[in-house]
This record gives C-alpha cells, sequence and structure tokens, in this order.
C-alpha cells in the first residue's frame, strides 16, 4: 500500500502550519530574520478566516485621547477572562500591543484614519479607561473589514521577505520522537494528491478554532481546528477546551458575524417589546457589555419569550439611527452582509441578529514565548521542545474564560511576532535537522489510505451533521450536567460511528470528501475534549455557564483544564492559572467581582 | 465561415442526472460542469434536481447540498461562506461571481454553474490560479519607501489621502474579474489582467509608498497594461462592486500625466 503513494521529503529551519493571521505573522517574521520558512496551508493564505475579523485590533495608542493605558488594557483583557487568563501573558500582549500594531501600519495595512492622520480607534465591548470608569476607543480599524487588511498586508509581507508557501497542503499529523521531541508534519498535497513529510528544528501549529464542531457559528466551514486534534493524536493535551464564546450578534438564520463594533459605533439591541434589554442586565456598559453577559442577555430573553419572529429566537440589532454617512465609511461591510443575507437595509431598519458560535478560547497550551507547554505535576509549565502554537488554536492563555472583542487579532499578531523572535533565539542554524526515520509519517499513509477507501455506509456529512447537532443542543451558552451527559452518550454514539463511515471519492487528486473526511475526525476528537471538559467544571466562569453551578468557585476553579485523549476518552489535570506578572511594571489584577 | 470549436478533449459531454427525492412547488435544476483528472475523460455536466423548500438560498448552499446528500465526489473550493474570502469564485448563469452571494433565486431559469473560465481546471469547479498569483506577487505588491517610518509611531495620512484606497483595497482575489476579460483570455501569459492592476493602483495611490515612479515604469508596457480595451466586463462582473477598470484607466492617465 505505501507504494501507491509517492512520499516527498522537505527540510527547513521552521514550519509553520497554517496562513492566517497569527501563521503569516510568525512566517514573515522568522523569514526576515534569516530563517529557512515554509508555510504549509490548506487554503491560499488570503482564504484564511482571520480574513473575516471585522471591528478592529486593540491597541493602547490613545489616539482619541482618552487617556487610555496599556495597564487599563491588560485590566480589562483580565476581567473580561474572568479571571482565568494568564496575567504575565496578558500583561505581556497589553504592553507589546503598541509596537505590534505600529508595525502593521509600517508593513501598509490601511487603517481607517483620524482629523490627524493617525490610527482611528472606536469602542468596543468590555474596553475601558480607568478600570471601568468609561468606555475607551481602543481598537484600531480599518473600515469594518479589518482582518482583510491585516491577513492582506501579511500576506504581501510574507512575499516580500520570500517565505516559501505550500499552498492548498492539508497538515495529517505532527512526526514526533520517543523523547517527546516535534520532528516535523505530515501533508497530503491537494493538487496531485501526493504525500510529504516535512522535518525542521521547530513546527509553529497557528491551524485556528474549530467552530465548525457546531452547526451555527460565525467560522468559516475550513475552522476545523487541524492542530488542536493533531496535538491530541499526539499524546499531548489541550486546555481550557470548555471556554467556546458565543458571539452576540451573528445574523440570524445564515449566521454570518455583525461585528460589535456596530455597537461600537453606537447600534444597540432589543427584544419583542422594543425594550433595549442591556441596560437591565449590564447598566453600566450596556450593549458594550463582554461578549458572554450580552449572549447570556439575549439567550435569557429569548427564554422569557420576548424573541422576535414566528419562533420567538431572535432579537434585533439597531444601527438604522446612525448617519448614514457614518455607516457608509465605518460599517459598509456588514451593511452589505445584512443586504445579502437579511434582505436588510441597515440604514433604514433593524437586523434579526441571535448569540452564534464564535471563538475557542481553548486550545493547545503555550507560555507568553509562543512554546507549546505539556504540563506535569512537577512541571506545570514543562515545554514541548521543537513546537509552538500561535494564534486562536493556542491558548497562552491570556483570553481565559471569555475574549473581549479585538483581543482575537491582536493575539495572532503578538504571538505571531513572539514566536519569530523566539524561534531565532532557539534554534542553531549550523545545527543540521535530524533526519527522519524511515517509519516517521507511515501512520499517515495508512490513514489516508484507510479512509480513502472507507466502505461503510454513512457519509462524511451525516456523521457531521449529528455532531454539530450534539454540540448545538447539549453544550450551547447555558449548560447543565443532565444536558452535558446526555450531550456525551449520544456524541460517543457519533464517534463510534465515524468506523462506518463511506466515502465515495477515490480519487487522490483535490479530493475534498476526504479532506472534510480528516478534518470530521479532528472536529469528532475535539468535541469529545469540550463537552468532556464542560461536564467536568462544576463553576460558572466567562463563556462557561452552568445553570447547575451558577457562582464561579475562586477556591476549587481558579485553575486551567488541561485535558488528554486516548482511545476516545478523555481524562484531566490542571494547570495552575498565572496570577504574577512578568515585570514590576505592573500589578497583578486579584480576583474580583465582574459587573459591567 | 470558420467554424471554431474547443479542441476534441475540452468539449463538454452531457452527464448524469440526479433527479430530488422529494418534490415541491420550488424546484429547480443545477447543470454543474464535472471534470475528473483520474479518468482523463472529456468534462461533462451533470445535472441536480433539488426541492429549494429544503435548500439554503445561496447557489453555495445548493452546490454544498448535493456534495452532503447527492454526490460527495463533487468538488469545488469553500470556506468563509459570505464574501469576504474569495475561494468560491465560479461561473454561475453565464457570470463570474461567488457563489457564496448569489442568491439562486436570481437565476432566471436553470442554473449553470462552471469553473472560471479560461484557467486550467485542476477538477470539476477547481481551477488553477497559481498563474494569477504569480501575476500578483510581480507588481511587488507591498508598501516601498526609502525614509525608515518613525521608530514608535505610525506614518500619518490624512483622511482624504485614505479615501483614495477605498474601493481598491477591499479586493478579494478572488479572479472573477480577470477571468471574465476577453483581453486576458487571449493575452493571459502577458496582460496583468484587471485583478493585479487594480491592486497595482492601490499602491500607486497610497500616500505613504515612494515608488510611483518605479511601479509606472514596470506596468509601461504593450502587454502588461494596454491590453486593457476598455471592455468593462470587470467592472460588471465584480462580486465585491469594486471598479477595476477605472483603476487601470486612472494608471492610464498617471503614465500620460507623466510624460
Amino acid at each position: 500500500m505505501a507504494k501507491d503513494y509517492q512520499l516527498t521529503d522537505h527540510v527547513y529551519d521552521v514550519v509553520v502550519v497554517g496562513a492566517g493571521g497569527a501563521g503569516l505573522r510568525a512566517t514573515l517574521g522568522m523569514a526576515a530574520l534569516g530563517l529557512k520558512t515554509a508555510s504549509i496551508t490548506k487554503v491560499f493564505s488570503t482564504r484564511s478566516h482571520t480574513v473575516a475579523a471585522q471591528g478592529g485590533i486593540s491597541a493602547a495608542l490613545n489616539n482619541m485621547n482618552d487617556g487610555d493605558n496599556w495597564r487599563y488594557h491588560m485590566y480589562d483583557t483580565i476581567k473580561g477572562s474572568d479571571w482565568l487568563g494568564d496575567q504575565d501573558a496578558i500583561e505581556y500582549m497589553c504592553l507589546n500591543a503598541i509596537p505590534a500594531v505600529i508595525e502593521l501600519e509600517h508593513m501598509g495595512v490601511p487603517f481607517s484614519r483620524t482629523e490627524n492622520g493617525t490610527i482611528y480607534q472606536r469602542k468596543f465591548g468590555g474596553h475601558t479607561i480607568d478600570y471601568g470608569k468609561s468606555m475607551a476607543q481602543r481598537s484600531c480599524a480599518a473600515a469594518d473589514k479589518t482582518g482583510h487588511a491585516i491577513l492582506h498586508t501579511l500576506y504581501q509581507q510574507a512575499l516580500k521577505h520570500k517565505a516559501l508557501f505550500f499552498n492548498e497542503f492539508f497538515a495529517i499529523d505532527l512526526i514526533m520522537d520517543k523523547d517527546g521531541t516535534c520532528r516535523g508534519v505530515t501533508a497530503l498535497s491537494l493538487e496531485d494528491g501526493t504525500l510529504h513529510r516535512f522535518a525542521a528544528h521547530m513546527i509553529v501549529l497557528a491551524t485556528g478554532g474549530y467552530g465548525r464542531a457546531y452547526l451555527s457559528c460565525t467560522s468559516a466551514h475550513t475552522c476545523t481546528g487541524d492542530g488542536n486534534a493533531m496535538i491530541l493524536r499526539a499524546g499531548l493535551p489541550l486546555q481550557d477546551m470548555e471556554f467556546v464564546q458565543f458571539h452576540p450578534t451573528g445574523i440570524y438564520t445564515a449566521g454570518c458575524l455583525m461585528s460589535e463594533g456596530a455597537r461600537g459605533e453606537g447600534g444597540y439591541l432589543t427584544n419583542s417589546e422594543g425594550e433595549r434589554f442591556m441596560e437591565r442586565y449590564a447598566p453600566h456598559a450596556k450593549d458594550l457589555a463582554s461578549r458572554d453577559v450580552v449572549s447570556r442577555a439575549i439567550t435569557t430573553e429569548l427564554q422569557a419569550g420576548r424573541g422576535l419572529g414566528p419562533l420567538k429566537d431572535h432579537v434585533y440589532l439597531h444601527l438604522e439611527h446612525l448617519d448614514p454617512k457614518i455607516i457608509h465609511e465605518r460599517l459598509p461591510g456588514i451593511t452589505e452582509t445584512a443586504r445579502i443575507f437579511a434582505g436588510v437595509d441597515a440604514t433604514k431598519e433593524p437586523i434579526p441578529v441571535l448569540p452564534t458560535v464564535h471563538y475557542n478560547m481553548g486550545g493547545i497550551p503555550t507560555n507568553h514565548l509562543a512554546e507549546v507547554v505539556n504540563p506535569t505535576k512537577e512541571n506545570p509549565e514543562q515545554i514541548v521542545p521543537g513546537l509552538m502554537a500561535i494564534g486562536e488554536g493556542a491558548c497562552v492563555s491570556v483570553h481565559g474564560a471569555n475574549r473581549l472583542g479585538t483581543n482575537s487579532l491582536l493575539d495572532l499578531i503578538v504571538f505571531g511576532r513572539a514566536a519569530a523572535y523566539r524561534a531565532a533565539e532557539v534554534i542553531h542554524k549550523e545545527t543540521a535537522v535530524k533526519p527522519l526515520r524511515p517509519q516517521d509519517g507511515q501512520e499517515a499513509i495508512e490513514k489516508i489510505d484507510r479512509l480513502r477507501h472507507a466502505k461503510g455506509s454513512l457519509k462524511v456529512s451525516e456523521i457531521r451533521l449529528n455532531m454539530q447537532r450534539i454540540m448545538q443542543n447539549h453544550c450551547a451558552v447555558f449548560r447543565t450536567k443532565e444536558h452535558l451527559e446526555e450531550g456525551i452518550k449520544k456524541l460517543n454514539n457519533v464517534v463510534s460511528s465515524f468506523q462506518d463511515v463511506y466515502l465515495s471519492d477515490r480519487s487522490l487528486i483535490w479530493n475534498s470528501d476526504l479532506v472534510e473526511a480528516l478534518e470530521l475526525e479532528n472536529l469528532l476528537q475535539q468535541s469529545l475534549v469540550t463537552i468532556h471538559s464542560a461536564l467536568n467544571r462544576t463553576e460558572t466562569r466567562g463563556a462557561h455557564a452552568r445553570e447547575d453551578f451558577p457562582k464561579r468557585d475562586d477556591k476549587n476553579w481558579t485553575k486551567h483544564t488541561v485535558a488528554h485523549l486516548k482511545k476516545d476518552k478523555v481524562s484531566f489535570t490542571y494547570r495552575p492559572v498565572h496570577l504574577y506578572t512578568l515585570t514590576p511594571e505592573v500589578e497583578v489584577i486579584p480576583p474580583q467581582e465582574r459587573v459591567y | 465561415m470558420v467554424q471554431l470549436r474547443l479542441p476534441p478533449n475540452s468539449r463538454i459531454k452531457k452527464g448524469k442526472t440526479f433527479s430530488s427525492p422529494t418534490k415541491g412547488p420550488r424546484m429547480k435544476l443545477f447543470h454543474i460542469y464535472r471534470y475528473d483528472p483520474d479518468t482523463k475523460e472529456n468534462p461533462r455536466l451533470d445535472t441536480y434536481e433539488l426541492n429549494l423548500d429544503e435548500c439554503g438560498p445561496m447557489v453555495l448552499d445548493a452546490l454544498i447540498k448535493i456534495k452532503n446528500e447527492v454526490d460527495p465526489t463533487l468538488t469545488f473550493r469553500r470556506s468563509c461562506r459570505e464574501g469576504i474570502c474569495g475561494s468560491c469564485a465560479m461561473n454561475i448563469d453565464g457570470t463570474n461571481t461567488l457563489a457564496c452571494t448569489k442568491h439562486i433565486e436570481a437565476c432566471k431559469s436553470d442554473v449553470k454553474v462552471t469553473p472560471l473560465p479560461h484557467l486550467y481546471v485542476v477538477k470539476d469547479l477547481v481551477p488553477d490560479l497559481n498563474f494569477a498569483y504569480s501575476q500578483y506577487t510581480s507588481i511587488k505588491p507591498w508598501l516601498q519607501s526609502d525614509e525608515a517610518p518613525p521608530p514608535d509611531k505610525e506614518r500619518l495620512q490624512s483622511i482624504e489621502e485614505r479615501r483614495k484606497l477605498d474601493g481598491l483595497w477591499e479586493c478579494i482575489l478572488c479572479f472573477c474579474c480577470s477571468t471574465s476579460c476577453p483581453s486576458y483570455w487571449w493575452n493571459g501569459d502577458k496582460y496583468l489582467g484587471p485583478a493585479t492592476l487594480l491592486q497595482a493602483y492601490r499602491w500607486i495611490v497610497d500616500s505613504r509608498d515612494e515608488v510611483t515612479g518605479e511601479r509606472l515604469d514596470n506596468l509601461e508596457d504593450p502587454f502588461k497594461l494596454y491590453r486593457c480595451h476598455t471592455i468593462m466586463n470587470c467592472t460588471n462582473t465584480c462580486p465585491k462592486d469594486l471598479n477595476p477598470g477605472k483603476a487601470i484607466g486612472k494608471i492610464k492617465e498617471k503614465i500620460v500625466e507623466r510624460l
């Protein structure tokens, strides 16, 4: 069988898997620092889902003269994380936000501008001045297409620095040494069906989130968290996977994102009674409270029967009171999306919205230098040599239990950049990359061959839909033990049913049936870990709201969930939250009650 | 009169027909281009009947429904499903556009779906875009300036200067425009095409970029730029409502201005 497959070997200093915002920032940074860098990506770089980010990237530049300071940004991020974020990493991110965003401008990002010609900054949920006193204008924006502006610019910079791209290569698995060092990665080239082994001093996973585990999400079809699943299969753990962010304003019913920037520019929500209900839930920040708070508020309104439409299953987002000139200049993208997907003219009528799966706070545990961590009892900060993770797939953790809007683009850029610096520090270019053994990658070949010829009775799409329905129904905004347990029972059946998958496409060239099967396996493994982690954490914190445990339990749960998956069984250990800072520049923010 | 025909191995044959297991008041036929590189057989048009009451509103929803429920071998690119990533560019109902933002209802009769025209077809609706990407790279689409930016501050750009980039930077590189252009069909090896020229102009008018002269020099060539004959298919077809034709006109103006 192995002889049926052509296997090609490659050797680089660094191989970055994924070419979204984080992957590209790392790739161009490493290429610029003289490392021989290759990027392997399953979609052409500018198709990555960073392109869909809308509202902005936060940095306390104080361009709007509201007295902003990176320490306020740090406080807001810690509070947003519901004190599950690691404070040293959050300090690093908020401080480095400033040079990292300035660098983006220098690279050519077409940011919107202020009267003074500086980068325009808008309000965003949970971002405040002076520890909650007033709302901050911190989100650096390029109209409402900031992700697009940044992703294209990063791709252009990667071209400038002559980084090498392996486009439409699907990464299959990590190649690990017996001693736990990462040596490389295997990948399938879609264009011709050939299999490849990449050996490198450092593998960087920048593979994004897994929103497609759910039925309704703002995420692209390609958001299947492939790197996360590669980690699980390598016997390494994922962290804090129970924390799944629901964005308050996904378009009803298509699920496309309506940026929080809409509320940052003055938009607001109403229920079926026309009431601006957020005033009840967050008297201070109102519609600009943190996302978990707004999503819970909407869900509560819907459960109380105050939803709109015949099914009372959505609320309204209003922009029609805003100056059409402002809408046209600052929110053109979501106006277009509202027109196309809801048939609504946002300058004249409200947009129907509902909370929609948007972001994974959990992922591959790393430190603030982007190095992957495999926590042990003796050393919770144990590094996995040769392996880094960045972006949504990583859990640094700067977002803890709930991410603030604009902090994801920031996370990509700051830690993509950090990964480049760190790689340049630890890689000795003069040392040869350790050659792979003949048996390395054989499992990947076997897997491809087995799946390609799978002759069961279920289509990939059937199994996927079953999984998505379970996650949507049993692991959503509000969770209970009973409901989660029932979900686990059902999910176990779906996971076993993958053995009975049937593939129709047996070809090797651009076999998207095969790719979707590989992605489905990845999603199933992450769904298992997610729903088990949700059952395991018996408290309410950030995006994880347990109706049967409605309070945050700092005594027992100020710790990260560390989940392993072995033969479809999930087991847990824990890692302490970093309640310390990186430098004496700033003090730890001790846990407080979280109100907006 | 001379009859022009496609070479024998490119001629599209009639393919299979799949009827819908359910019926309703809103039935629609989709004729979809299929090409299997493994068999080397001629491309064919397969026909799928769909009950629109059980399908999402967009052409991409129909393609996904077919792939999920009828024929998982149907191959196409897709990702964001909201018109921002540019993956699902194809020819629908005779026009290049994005399947994810094209309403099925907007197609009056049967829906014919073929790959972007005049590109090598890898499989079904997946064209080879490598050459188009390399043309994009050839214009050095990154900010170039001799003067170093202020070390810890952004470069300043006025609102008016920034406004000049609107309608340019939003391009999603879907190449609907380039592959709708007859000049690009005939001379695509040398003519850069509207997508790449729109990007060239994006950097020419960016107040922060300092190599305008060099950029114009590189375009002043009988093929790269001047194969544009203002046919304007590019602008008509752009799914993002951008105007590459105008951008090309502006480049020509800039070249004339400096003579």
